[in-house]
C-alpha cells in the first residue's frame, strides 16, 4: 500500500516539472496562438547552457540560473521578434514550419557541440536528500522542484493580472487589431511574452538537467509532455497546466510501478483518454 | 456565339506527360541499366517522393499538418514482419492487407485527435506515433526495444535470386510512386478534389459552399494513412530489418518530408517532385557534413518558408505560368473562330 502512495506522490512531483515545461507553451499560446515545435529542444538548450555555466564558473546548477535565464529571456526576445514574428498570420503553416526547422537546428547544433553522450547537472547532496513524513520517504529535490513549479506558476498567475506587462498580453490575445489601436506595439508585447515563456524555459531545462541526464535527443519527448498537460489542464489556464503536469505525472509513475515499459504509454494513454472524455481539457479558460 | 473554350490541358503539360513517359520507361529498364547501389538509391527516392506527395496532399490541400506520419510508415512495416512471420502471408499481400488495416485504425484515431485544432492536431499526431513506438516496442515476438530482420525463408519468397529480388523490390517501389501520384492527381481532379482544393483556399466559404469540411478531412486522413502503411511496409521490406526507433522515426519519416514539400512547393502536386530531387541532390553531395547537412536544411525550409512559401515550384510557376499536372481550368480565346 505505501508503496503505491509513494507513487502517487512521485508523480505529483514529477508533475511540477511537467508544469513547467507546458507553462511556456501555455503562455506563448495564450498571447499569440504559436505553437512553438521547438520548445522541447529549447529547454534541452537551457540545460546544456546551464551545464557549460557551471563547468565554466565552478557553480552549483541553481546558481547557472542567475546567468541562464537571463540569457534565454534576451534570446527569446530576439527570436520572437527577429524570426517568429514575420510567420504570425492567419496561415498555420509558416509558424509550425518554422519552429519544427529550428527544432531540427538546436537539435544537430547541440549535438555538433555537446555530442550525443548523455550528460547531467550535478547539484551536489541536495540530490539524494530526502525527508521522511509517517513512513514515506519524499525526496528533497522533487520538493524542490515542485515548490518552484508552484511558485512559478503563481508569478506568472501574478505578471499577468496585475502587472502593466500582463495587462499587454491579456489585450493582444483579447484582439490584436484593437490593443494596437490603443497604443501598444504588438511585435514589442509578442517579444515580451516570448522571453518570459523562455525564462520559466531555462527553470525548467536547469531542473530537468539536474533530476536526469539529458542528451540533444530528448527534446520532442519535453514538447509532448508539455503539450499534453497543457490539454489535459484545458488551455489557456495556467493552473490548469500544473493540475494537467500532475495528472501526466501520476499517470506516468503509476504506469511504471506497474510494468517500466508502461510508464510513458500510460502518460500518453491518460492524455488520449483526457481528450476523447473532455475534449477542452479539465479546466478549460471560461471566455465572458 | 461563344469565341472562347473551356480546358484543363496546356502544351506545358502534354509536353510533361511525353517527358515523363519517356523517363519512365528509362526508369522501368533500371535493373537492364543500373548498379545495385544505384537501385537501391532510386527505390528510396521513389519511397520518399510516395511520402512526400501523400503529406502534401494532407498538408497543403486537407491543412491537416500532421508531424506524426511516422506512425503509418512504422506500422506498414511492422504489420509486413508480424503478417509474414505469424500469418505465414507472401510480402506483397501483408503490404496489401497492412494498408487496410491502416485504415481500419486511422478512424478511431482521426475521431480523437481531429478534437485538436491547427497546431495542436500536428503535436497530437506525433503523441499517437510514440504510442505506436512504445507499444510495438512491448511486442516481445517482434524482438522489443531492439527490434528484429525479416527471416530468409519469408525473403526467399519474393525471388530465389539476390538480383530477382532486386529488381522485384525496385519495380515494387517505383510502382507505388506511380501508383501515389496517379491517384492523388486523379482525387484532386475529381468532384472531391475539387472540394478538397476550394478547401484549401478557404475553409470558410468552402462550409458556405455545402462542403462537409469535417467528413473530406477523414477522407483524405484515412486513404494517406492507407496509401503511408503500404509505403512503410515497402521500405522494410527493402530494409529487411525493422525496430522501433527506426520504424517511427520523427526525423526520417516526417522531417525530411516535409522539408522536401517545403522547399519544392506545398499545395502543388509538382512541388514534392521538384523537392525530392532537390533532397535528394543536398542529400548526396553534403551528407558527409552528417549533422552540419541538416542544419543546412532546418535553414533552408526556414528561408524558403519565409521568403517563397510556394517554394521551388511556386517560383516557376509565377514566372513561367506553367502547370505540369493539368488541375486548374482555363479559358482558350479563340482567336480564329472569329
Amino acid at each position: 500500500m505505501i508503496e503505491w502512495v509513494s507513487a502517487v506522490t512521485q508523480g505529483v512531483l514529477l508533475g511540477g516539472l511537467y508544469a513547467l515545461f507546458a507553462a511556456g507553451l501555455s503562455l506563448i499560446f495564450g498571447v499569440m496562438r504559436l505553437v512553438n515545435i521547438a520548445h522541447g529542444d529549447l529547454i534541452v538548450f537551457a540545460a546544456y547552457l546551464g551545464l557549460s555555466t557551471t563547468m565554466t564558473f565552478g557553480i552549483n546548477p541553481f546558481l547557472a540560473l542567475f546567468v541562464v535565464v537571463p540569457v534565454m529571456a534576451g534570446l527569446g526576445y530576439i527570436l520572437q521578434r527577429g524570426l517568429l514574428n514575420r510567420t504570425l498570420g492567419e496561415d498555420i503553416l509558416p509558424p509550425l514550419l518554422v519552429t519544427f526547422g529550428l527544432s531540427v537546428i538546436l537539435q544537430n547544433a547541440l549535438l555538433e557541440g555537446y555530442t550525443a553522450d548523455p550528460r547531467k547537472l550535478s547539484a551536489g547532496t541536495i540530490e539524494t536528500a530526502s525527508l521522511s513524513v509517517g513512513g514515506l520517504s519524499v525526496g528533497v529535490l522533487p520538493l524542490l522542484t515542485f515548490a518552484i513549479a508552484v511558485a512559478v506558476i503563481a508569478g506568472l498567475q501574478w505578471v499577468f493580472y496585475s502587472t502593466s506587462a500582463g495587462r499587454g498580453f491579456r489585450a493582444v490575445s483579447d484582439n490584436q487589431e484593437i490593443a494596437q489601436i490603443m497604443g501598444l506595439n504588438k511585435a514589442h508585447v509578442f517579444g515580451l511574452a516570448m522571453a518570459l515563456a523562455l525564462a520559466v524555459t531555462a527553470i525548467a531545462g536547469i531542473l530537468l538537467g539536474v533530476r536526469t541526464s539529458f542528451d540533444p535527443s530528448i527534446g520532442g519527448g519535453r514538447l509532448i509532455f508539455g503539450f499534453e498537460a497543457v490539454i489535459i489542464g484545458g488551455l489557456g489556464s495556467l493552473w490548469g497546466t500544473l493540475a494537467g503536469g500532475i495528472i501526466l505525472g501520476v499517470a506516468q509513475t503509476i504506469g511504471g510501478k506497474i510494468d517500466p515499459g508502461w510508464q510513458l504509454l500510460s502518460g500518453h494513454i491518460a492524455f488520449l483518454a483526457v481528450l476523447a472524455i473532455r475534449p477542452n481539457g479539465l479546466f478549460p479558460r471560461v471566455d465572458h | 456565339m461563344s469565341d472562347s473554350a473551356v480546358t484543363r490541358t496546356t502544351s506545358a503539360a502534354r509536353a510533361a506527360t511525353i517527358v515523363a513517359f519517356v523517363v519512365l520507361v528509362a526508369a522501368a529498364a533500371a535493373p537492364w541499366w543500373a548498379g545495385r547501389a544505384d537501385m537501391r538509391l532510386m527505390s528510396e527516392l521513389y519511397l520518399y517522393l510516395s511520402l512526400a506527395c501523400l503529406w502534401n496532399l494532407m498538408a497543403g490541400y486537407a491543412g491537416l499538418v500532421s508531424v506524426g506520419q511516422q506512425a503509418f510508415v512504422g506500422f506498414g512495416g511492422y504489420m509486413l514482419f508480424a503478417l509474414t512471420i505469424f500469418g505465414g502471408l507472401h510480402p506483397i499481400a501483408a503490404i496489401v492487407l497492412a494498408g487496410l488495416l491502416a485504415a481500419c485504425l486511422s478512424v478511431p484515431i482521426a475521431s480523437l485527435i481531429f478534437r485538436l485544432k491547427g497546431a495542436y492536431f500536428a503535436i497530437g499526431t506525433w503523441v499517437v506515433a510514440e504510442v505506436f513506438r512504445l507499444s510495438f516496442a512491448q511486442i516481445s515476438a517482434l524482438g522489443g526495444g531492439s527490434g528484429s530482420s525479416l527471416p530468409v525463408s519469408v525473403v526467399k519468397s519474393l525471388a530465389a535470386s539476390r538480383s530477382g529480388r532486386e529488381s522485384l523490390t525496385y519495380w515494387l517501389a517505383l510502382g507505388a510512386a506511380i501508383a501515389v501520384i496517379l491517384s492523388v492527381y486523379l482525387f484532386l481532379r475529381s468532384r472531391k478534389g475539387l472540394a478538397l482544393t476550394a478547401i484549401r483556399d478557404s475553409e470558410l466559404a468552402a462550409s458556405g459552399l455545402g462542403i462537409d469540411i469535417w467528413r473530406a478531412k477523414l477522407e483524405v486522413y484515412v486513404v494517406t494513412s492507407a496509401l503511408t502503411a503500404i509505403i512503410g511496409g515497402l521500405i522494410f521490406l527493402q530494409k529487411l530489418r525493422i525496430s522501433p526507433d527506426a520504424a517511427f522515426s520523427v526525423n526520417d519519416w516526417t522531417a525530411f518530408v516535409i522539408f522536401i514539400v517545403v522547399i519544392g512547393g506545398i499545395g502543388t502536386l509538382e512541388g514534392p517532385i521538384i523537392g525530392t530531387l532537390i533532397f535528394f541532390a543536398l542529400r548526396e553531395t553534403l551528407a558527409d557534413f552528417g549533422t552540419i547537412y541538416l542544419m543546412i536544411l532546418g535553414l533552408v525550409a526556414i528561408v524558403i518558408m519565409l521568403t517563397t512559401p510556394k517554394g521551388v515550384w511556386g517560383l516557376i510557376r509565377d514566372r513561367l505560368d506553367l502547370e505540369l499536372f493539368p488541375l486548374a481550368y482555363r479559358v482558350q480565346l479563340d482567336e480564329t473562330r472569329k
